[in-house]
């Protein structure tokens, strides 16, 4: 198998992002994760809605389709069911994907279609100058909510669950190694993949996600789930999550008489979402900020089962062609 | 172009049959008088069985009623056009007067296994068993008259006698008959019981309701066609020929055929059929909206595949944006638009030709298209296929207008030879372009098409956008003076299209004076109000528009022999508009039509001698 360089998946394009912007960081590890995938950059198409993040596709060199707001779900879509030999990318943001293009979103999701799909989410629209998103907290002071919202957000995860995702994984813009690696697991699940990436935008919502993303206590603020692994956390793992009733507790291992033995195993591959809806929903706040593949089962993908439909009737009763179904319903001559 | 003629339709056949005790006489009777109250000529004739009380359910105590409505109307018709059977045995009896094509109603609720005995059939599939060739429309309707009457305290047989309430209930909605007079004559006929009157009036509404509810719709026009060429034929109506048209499109491309659609009346038989198709390789999705199903279609198509999107008005309204980005991709795109009566939800089951604007003008920015629209049930094969063709030889999205009335109307039809139609060629980047990567993702062809690269291929990787792009190099520009040369390039290659259609050919008589101009499914009516008024001595000249935009390019030199320019469309006159706009110095006048229905002939006739004796 060739083996390729993530530069053999950037394009000619100068990136017009604002300095600082953390789509350059994912941009730099989705062209290192295509590189580790190894696909050739020819059986890829990036799709995208419209948005910052949106602009992605034109900073890579594969087949790429920038669309219209809200629709890159169901442009995706088509994409993936006409041409299943493709690899196919989304990018979205937090605008784009749950807002205009929410119904897309679910759809997308419900259906398993086969799509690596990219959530940047930075709470605020970028592109049109700082306006409150579907992500934006009750109350979040914008251009367009001056006295504060008044209204709940979404969280991606628990929609995404909502709708019956097969796969779900989160990561922070500055956290390379784990973008890279979701980036990579996502690819590797056959189903739509979403991928929530908490992205910073420097100049309309400056350090939104500083909680969890400030490195200096981001070990205690985050989780890093691993499947098969226990799941701990802090600078030298000292904390551990444990079941508390129906819900997650942290613990500090050795305290209050938790061992490592009570600390919870990751199944990300269990079929109930239950437990990966308590740990999607960890907000960096009592319990640490999950980060890593949260959900990954399997599913019949949509555009497989399409594909395995036509093959199938087309073997029991198929035509060899238009005329020959047409001759083989009700006819008659004339002389 | 075929002989397509709209006969007699003026007037429609409905006979209603069940047992001699389901009162199918009283509905019948009550239709009559309802259709005699709006104006209609009526002939009626009553079918008793022999024999007064022959056990309920056989073919023995089988009753029915015939009734002939409309204009023209002299004898209660040989044939009908929508048969009532309320049970097996009234269907078994009455199917031989059924019309090829026709709709047969029927309670589906009393064939169950001792019915269909009780009526003598010997197997499971009673259609079969006697040769239906109909349209049948299975409606519960045992089970919706007892619900309706539910808690009234009626006895079960009483409920039972309501059921012919609910086929009069049916019917009047099928033929947009006033509910309310038939409620006047029920009415006066049970003037001394009114809970029976409040019962059957009850059940009339819920027929009634029932057609509106689930868009109810049957073609009362019957579209014969002269030109009997020798041949194979089948029947086939607007929406299933349309179907057809596209596949064929994809055996001649080579290409999948790709259908992402959202259920609308009357455009769903389409997804409908295509979703049969997966026998033919065709990949239909039912999307979660307008929006979706276009969409899915724009990425199958910048996949490679044969796209196509089907909808109405409402649902044209919904993919406007992203007809743009289709037409800024510069992209193979098919949207069929089934025309129906609008604005908004208007009137969902009926034909109109208002889209015509929007499909022209819909959208932002300057943004050209193909638009066309089929003549008639056949024709919508044809169209299809040449919009398919178009669309993926131009790189253009085309918009094919049908309308509720071809759609749902049939014609027999002689199934093409395969070689009767052209292979069609994907517009590919020509191999030494591509071998020498010198190619951009916007360049052109001689014609001003763009190439289509399709993803999986090594070394043309190239990103396409709504934005605007470089007419060079394809990256993202927003150059001033690209901007205008981009919108004018993308004008012309539609403009050029012209060049890769039929000329306008007149019919009629073309030394006349006058000629009528009409577009898509008005061809048939247009074409035998024509031919009456040549019989009858006063010349006049036809020309039925396929394509529209662009038109054929010897449009205005056919238009401007003539010293009369008469437009027939059923709208306030959007082809007239758009005709002025471009051929300002034709001396048009119009005849419209915005009643939801199609045109008599009569009125075109009529309208037609009232201009040219001006």
């Amino acid at each position: 198998m060739t083996s390729y360089q993530p530069k053999e998946y950037k394009s000619d394009q100068t990136v017009r992002w604002c300095p600082g912007c953390g789509d350059h960081a994912v941009l730099t590890v989705l062209h290192k994760a295509m590189a580790q995938i190894g696909v050739p950059p020819e059986q890829i198409a990036v799709i995208s809605g419209i948005g910052c993040s949106s602009r992605l596709p034109y900073y890579m060199n594969t087949y790429g389709f920038h669309t219209i707001h809200g629709r890159g779900g169901a442009v995706a879509t088509g994409v993936k069911t006409a041409r299943p030999d493709l690899t196919v990318w989304q990018v979205a943001g937090d605008g784009d994907c749950l807002a205009i293009g929410g119904n897309h979103f679910i759809h997308e999701v419900r259906r398993n279609v086969d799509v690596n799909l990219l959530l940047l989410n930075n709470k605020i629209y970028g592109l049109t100058k700082g306006q409150y998103s579907p992500t934006s907290a009750r109350g979040f002071v914008s251009k367009s909510s001056p006295y504060g919202t008044t209204e709940d957000p979404f969280v991606p995860a628990e929609l995404t669950f909502g709708a019956r995702g097969t796969f779900f994984a989160r990561s922070i813009d500055v956290v390379l190694d784990v973008s890279q690696e979701v980036m990579a697991a996502a690819y590797n699940h056959k189903g739509c993949s979403v991928v929530e990436i908490l992205q910073n935008c420097m100049i309309f919502n400056n350090g939104i996600h500083n909680r969890v993303s400030d490195r200096a206590t981001r070990a205690e603020r985050t989780i890093h789930l691993v499947h098969g692994q226990k799941m701990l956390f802090g600078k030298d793992n000292e904390f551990g999550l444990v079941q508390d009733g129906f819900g997650l507790k942290a613990v500090t291992i050795g305290e209050d008489g938790y061992t490592l033995d009570d600390v919870l195993v990751h199944d990300a591959h269990c079929q109930s979402n239950f437990l990966h809806q308590q740990l999607a929903m960890m907000d960096g706040d009592t319990l640490p900020l999950a980060i890593g593949v949260i959900r990954d089962v399997e599913a019949p993908t949509y555009e497989t089962d399409v594909a395995a439909q036509v093959e199938d009737v087309k073997q029991k009763h198929g035509f060899h062609s238009l005329r020959e179904m047409i001759l083989a319903g009700d006819t008659w001559q004339v002389k | 172009m075929e002989q397509n003629k709209v006969q007699f339709r003026h007037s429609i056949v409905v006979r209603f049959s069940g047992d001699s005790g389901d009162g199918m006489q009283l509905a019948g009777n009550i239709f009559s008088n309802v259709s005699a109250g709006v104006g209609d000529q009526i002939s009626t004739f009553p079918d008793y069985p022999a024999e007064v009380r022959a056990p309920q359910g056989t073919l023995g105590g089988v009753s029915g009623f015939q009734v002939h409505i409309g204009h023209g109307v002299h004898t209660p018709g040989d044939e009908c056009d929508v048969l009532v059977a309320m049970n097996p045995a009234a269907l078994k009896q009455n199917a031989r007067f059924l019309q090829r094509n026709g709709v047969a109603i029927i309670d589906i609720d009393t064939f169950r296994k001792q019915d269909l005995l009780k009526a003598e059939y010997t197997t499971d599939d009673p259609y079969t068993e006697i040769g239906l060739k109909a349209q049948v429309v299975e409606v519960p309707i045992t089970s919706m008259v007892k619900a309706a009457l539910d808690g009234r305290g009626m006895d079960p047989k009483s409920v039972l006698k309501c059921r012919n309430m609910f086929a009069l209930g049916l019917v009047c909605w099928l033929f947009n008959m006033p509910v309310e007079q038939a409620l006047t004559f029920l009415k006066h006929k049970f003037a001394r019981k009114p809970e029976v009157y409040e019962a059957n009036a009850i059940v009339v509404r819920g027929g009634y309701d029932y057609g509106h509810n689930i868009h109810a719709t049957v073609s009362t026009y019957r579209i014969k066609t002269d030109d009997v060429r020798p041949g194979t034929y089948t029947d086939v109506n607007g929406n299933t020929a349309t179907a057809w048209g596209l596949i064929m499109a994809s055996e001649k491309s080579g290409l999948t055929l790709f259908l992402g659609s959202y259920p609308i009346t009357p455009a769903t038989d389409i997804l409908h059929e295509l979703a049969k198709r997966r026998d033919l390789g065709v990949k239909a999705c039912q999307m979660e909206d307008e929006i979706g199903g276009i969409c899915a279609a724009i990425g199958a198509s910048f996949a490679g595949n044969l796209a196509v999107t089907s909808t109405s008005g409402p649902g044209l309204a919904l993919k406007s944006e992203a007809l743009g980005l289709a037409v800024m991709a510069e992209l193979p795109l098919v949207l069929i638009d089934v025309q129906r009566g609008g604005p908004s939800t208007g009137l969902p089951t009926k034909t109109e030709q208002t889209d015509l604007q929007q499909a022209l003008y819909g959208r932002s920015g300057e943004c050209p298209l193909v638009v066309m629209a089929a003549l008639s049930p056949t024709d919508c094969f044809h169209s299809a296929f040449e919009a398919a063709r178009i669309a993926v030889e131009h790189m253009t999205p085309v918009i094919l207008l049908t309308d509720a009335f071809i759609a749902n109307g049939s014609s027999a039809w002689r199934i093409p030879d395969e070689d009767e139609y052209p292979a069609i060629h994907p517009n590919r980047v020509p191999d030494d372009v591509a071998a020498n990567g010198s190619w951009h993702a916007y360049d052109r062809d001689e014609r001003g098409v763009r190439y289509w690269a399709v993803p999986g291929t090594p070394g043309l990787q190239h990103r396409v956008g709504g934005l605007e792009k470089d007419y060079t190099t394809g990256a993202l520009s927003n150059n001033p003076n690209n901007h205008e040369h981009m919108v004018r390039a993308r004008q012309q290659k539609v403009d050029n299209v012209a060049l890769d259609i039929p000329e306008l050919e007149v019919k009629g008589n073309p030394d006349a004076d006058t000629i009528i101009v009409g577009w898509g499914g008005t061809y048939g009516h247009i074409y035998t109000a024509v031919e009456q008024l040549n019989a009858a001595g006063h010349p006049i000249a036809m020309a039925q528009l396929r394509y529209i935009n662009p038109l054929p390019r010897n449009t205005r030199e056919v238009l401007s022999r003539y010293k009369r320019v008469i437009v027939a469309e059923l709208n306030s006159g959007q082809l007239a508009r758009y005709l002025r706009s471009l051929m300002p110095e034709l001396p048009i006048s119009q005849i419209n039509k915005v009643q939801g229905q199609p045109f008599l002939v009569a009125e075109l006739v009529d309208g037609i001698m009232a201009t040219t004796n001006n």
